[in-house]
This record gives structure tokens, sequence and C-alpha cells, in this order.
């Protein structure tokens, strides 16, 4: 018989987590708020008018940047990792940014003058027709062997990474290509990233699908045998995915082993029903990078490393720890 | 009743399922039997629409199930598939919830949680409820999905190889329960069982499949004679009768 009191503790402690996890992001934004080059300090800002725009065009765009691209990659990982039923996935390595990086690439070369909204829409395009055949892919390789999906996805992504260089290399745009890998959060002024509260959206918006992804993840039989419509939640979860890897790469560029790292530390604790879990990945996800950017802000004062790049160092630490101790399924 | 007429499955010059008709009772158990390869997962996945035929057609209480919305279906149909392979971390508590998700839409009303809790302690799940799936040996996983489809509380349940990783104990419990849906609440139970002595001891019907063709069907009693089940396994099988239940000595 099911334990009232235990559901209530548990409910309860769910959230205090939540709680918790908002105040230490609400303590982690207001220090982002005032580390960086140009001194700034907490008494200023009342006094001093340049302080109060410094805040406004700088250090508040760039703190909800990070915020905004964090959550967003870890929901996109998430939802990534149920659909594709393997623990081992995101869209840095089912080809989802490589395919994005192509669009971007051709819309830079045929139209140059796209606005970066247009440009946006042609990297959503083409990422989305990249994880839709990755999917395709990965449906024809048997879950008993749940490693050869992520390595067939690196693969894959190898392959359109190395169309992408091609036709830069043929038409002088390397340096883009290395702009839009790189993701880091130094350029980003009030007017250069609103783009990401799309990708905010798009993480708040999948929170109403979570049980038909939690679903999903259980497998094509189960969510049929549930009356689920199937087809429309993959279909769904694939848009989203796309769309936040094209939205965080043009803006701020690529990150990886977020959306890998995030879900799979609050799945060991928390499992994988969405609608408990998704606000935690969200927050990990957020509190995580904002770490990582005021770290790479301190760690070389007065230059500055990506949080793409002390993200990669923490994420693959974890990652092998994650391959290395996995446990055998009973 | 379900009523399957002409029904293949697979192209070729030798599908899967070739030209069934079959008609399973309501409110009955019925087994389907037959040697490895004979199509029975298959003919078990077709009635639960997770497979489209390519001839025949199924009708399920007088309805043609393939025009029956997957909304509407999961309400009238619950299936536990063989493979229960998860990748993904759920609670059995929340696993068995989703089984009402075919009436509540993820909103549990008082009357869910009734089913809910009505299913942990059925199957006897009540002390691995806040387990997650992947820390569940076969047999416990299997439980926490046969009670996911029954707190889905649809008329007919459909189930392969539900005693699959089941020890003795949970096997004949699980067996007792079926038994008494089916008396007591009226659901009609398709059950794909390997151990023949299972199926004629606990069933009221069988559809024997051999090659991807019914051989043989009807009232246990009549339908599992020792010559037709010595004809569909090509292995002598003599039926005694113990206790007024027939028991099948196939073992040497």
């Amino acid at each position: 018989m099911a334990d009232p009191a235990a559901l209530d503790s548990r409910a309860a402690g769910g959230r205090n987590t939540l709680v918790l996890m908002g105040l230490l992001l609400g303590l982690l934004a207001a220090v982002s708020l005032f580390v960086g080059i140009n001194r700034l300090s907490p008494g200023a800002v009342l006094s001093d008018p340049q302080a109060l725009q410094l805040l406004a065009v700088s250090r508040i765009p760039r703190t909800a940047a990070v915020l905004l691209t964090g959550a967003s990659m870890a929901v996109a990982g998430v939802i990534m990792q149920l659909l594709v039923r393997n623990k081992f996935v995101e869209p840095g390595t089912t080809g989802t940014n490589e395919a994005a990086m192509l669009g971007l690439l051709a819309v830079t070369l045929l139209t140059p003058a796209m606005p970066l909204f247009g440009k946006m829409l042609a990297a959503s395009a083409s990422a989305l027709a990249g994880t839709a055949l990755f999917i395709l892919l990965a449906r024809r390789i048997p879950p008993e062997r749940p490693l050869l999906i992520p390595l067939a996805g690196l693969v894959y992504g190898g392959v359109l990474m190395a169309c992408a260089t091609f036709f830069a290399l043929q038409t002088d745009l390397l340096q883009y290509l290395g702009i839009w890998m790189t993701g880091e959060f130094s350029g980003v002024l009030a007017g250069r990233y609103e783009l990401l509260w799309l990708a905010g959206g798009l993480a708040v918006l999948s929170y109403f699908a979570a049980d038909q992804f939690t679903i999903a993840g259980l497998g094509r039989n189960i969510s049929l045998n549930l009356g689920l419509r199937y087809g429309q939640v993959l279909g769904f979860g694939i848009v989203t995915v796309s769309l936040v890897s094209a939205l965080v790469i043009v803006t701020v560029g690529m990150l990886p082993f977020i959306g890998l790292v995030v879900p799979n530390l609050v799945s060991r604790i928390m499992g994988d029903n969405l609608r408990a879990s998704l606000p935690v990945v969200a927050g990990t996800g957020a509190g995580l990078l904002l770490l990582c950017d005021i770290l790479g802000r301190l760690l070389r004062y007065p230059y500055e490393i990506p949080a793409g790049t002390v993200f990669g160092i923490f994420g693959a630490a974890v990652f092998l720890y994650m391959l290395l101790g996995r446990r055998p399924h009973g | 009743m379900i009523k399957i007429t002409g029904l293949s499955y697979g192209h070729g010059a030798k599908p899967i399922l070739d030209g069934i008709d079959a008609e399973i009772p309501a409110g009955r158990i019925t087994a389907l039997i037959g040697p490895n390869g004979a199509g029975k997962s298959t003919l078990l996945n077709l009635i639960a629409q997770q497979l489209a035929p390519s001839r025949g057609c199924i009708s399920l209480d007088g309805m043609d199930a393939a025009r029956i919305a997957p909304a509407q279906l999961a309400r009238k149909m619950a299936v536990v598939a063989q493979n229960l392979t998860v990748a993904s971390r759920v609670r059995v508590k929340d696993l068995i919830g989703f089984g009402r998700w075919p009436h509540s839409q993820g909103r549990l009303t008082a009357a869910d949680r009734a089913a809910i809790g009505d299913a942990i302690e059925l199957f006897g799940l009540a002390p691995l409820q806040q387990r997650f799936l992947d820390e569940l040996s076969g047999g416990q996983r299997q439980r926490a999905f046969i009670a996911m489809a029954y707190a889905q509380d649809t008329g007919w349940l459909l189930l392969d190889e539900p005693l699959n990783n089941l020890d003795l104990h949970h096997a004949r419990n699980l067996m007792a329960q079926l038994r008494s849906l089916a008396e007591q609440r009226g659901k009609g139970i398709v059950i794909v069982v390997h151990d023949l002595n299972y199926a004629i001891s606990w069933s009221d019907h069988v559809v024997a499949l051999k090659d991807g063709r019914a051989v043989f069907q009807g009232p246990v009693d009549e339908a599992a004679s020792a010559a037709s089940l010595t004809a569909l396994y090509q292995t002598p099988v003599a039926i005694t009768r113990i206790g007024g239940l027939p028991f099948a000595q196939y073992h040497r």
C-alpha cells in the first residue's frame, strides 16, 4: 500500500531541492554580475550611472545568456537521451551541432547579408534534418549495444564536420567555423543575445510534454500501448533539440558536454521522470555553466578562458567517471 | 470477442503468419501455444495494433481494431511485451502510474491513485515501489510491467510470456490473479505461454499456431487433446488428470 507520509516527504523534498537550487542560482548570478575586467562593486551601482550602464549592457545580458544556454542545453540533452533511449547522447554527439554549422556555413556563403534571425532559421532547419537522419540511423542499432549509438553519432558528426571544414577551407571561412565551435560569452552584449530567450522558452515549453517524453523513453511499444502518439512526441522532441542547438550555436557557439553530463548527474539521483527532474536538470545546467563562466573569467584574470573549454574539462572528467563506473544492468 | 479473419503478416515465400482465422472469447483466458517461431508473439502484437498486418483484419468487440483511435484503444486493451529492456530510470510507482495515462493524461485523480495502490498491493510490489526499474531483477521488473497493465484497467489484457522470469511462487500467483480477473471482473486475457502445463491448467481456451498457421483452437478440454498436442510439438504428449486438472506429461 502507498504510504502517504513517505509520499508527502518526497514531494516536500522536491520542493526543498528547488528552493535550494533557486538560492544557489541567485547567489551565482549575483557573483557573475560583479566579476569582470571593469571593476564594479555593489556600492557603485547605487551612485554611479556608468556602473548601472555596464550592468545593463554587459553583465546582466551575459549572466542571462549563460543561464539560458546552460538550462536549455541540459534540457535538450535529456530529451535527446529519452528519444534515442541512450544515456550517452546529446546534441554534440548526434551530429545536431555539426548539421547546424553546415546550415550556418551555407547561409553565410550564399546570402552573407542575411540577418541573424534568418541565419538561425537556416541553422535550425539543417540541424533538424541532421538530427532526424541520426534518429533513423540509431533505430537500426540494437538496444543491447548501448555504446554503439554514441560511437555511430560521433562518426556521423565527424563526417558532417569534415564536410563543413572542406567547404570552409575552400571559401576562406575557417575562422567562422572556429568561432561557432567555441562557446563563450565574452562577446555577449544587450542586443546580441536575445535569441537565447527563445531557447529558454522552448525548454519551458517542453516541460508541458514532460510525461510524454518520459513515456517515449520507455520505448515505442509501451508508448503505443498507453495511446501516446509516439511519432508526434518524437517530432516535437527533435524540433526542440534542433532549435535549441541552433539558437545556442548562432548566438554563443558550441557548448559540448552540458547536455550529456547534467542529465546523467541528475538521473543518478532523481531518475528520469521528467515531471520531477526537468526543473532540476535545467537548474543544474544553468548553475554549472555559470560557475564555469565565472571561473573562466577569474582563472587567468584579466584574460578569459571560454566557458565551453572550462566545462569541457569538467565534463570530460565526469563522462569518463560515468563510463568507467557504469553499473551493469540487472 | 476478438475475431481474427484471414490475417497474414510478412511477405514472400514464407510469411510469418499466413491466413489466420481465430476467435478469442471475452471474459476468458486464452493461451496462444505452439512451437518456437510459430508466430505467437507476432499474432499478439498484431492484435495489440503494434504491428500492421499485410492482409486480413481484427475486430475488437465488433469494431475494426485498426480504426480505433490510439487513445481509445489504450482504454480497451493493455499489452505487456516480452522484451522489457528499459534504458531510462523510472521508479516502480511512477511506472505503474503511467498505466493510468490513458484515463487521466497525467493528472491523477483519487480513483487513479486507488488503482495504482491496488496494483502495487496485488503484485506484491509495495517494498519495491520507490526503486528504479534498472535496480530490479528480471522477474521483479516483469511484475512491475504487469502491474502497470493491470492499473490500465482495460477489458482486454495481452501478455507475451508473462511467466518468463518468474519463480514458482510468483508464476502461480500471477496465473491465479489472471483467473480471478477473468472470472470476477470479466476481463478477456490473452497470453503467450511456453509451459504447456500452465497453459492447459489455467486457461479456458487455446489457439495453437504452427509455422504461421492456426492448426487447432477451442476450449482447452476439447482442443488440447494428447493427439493434437503431440502433432503440434512433434513430441509425444500424454494427458493425465490430477485433481481434476489436465496435466501434460512430455518430459520423457
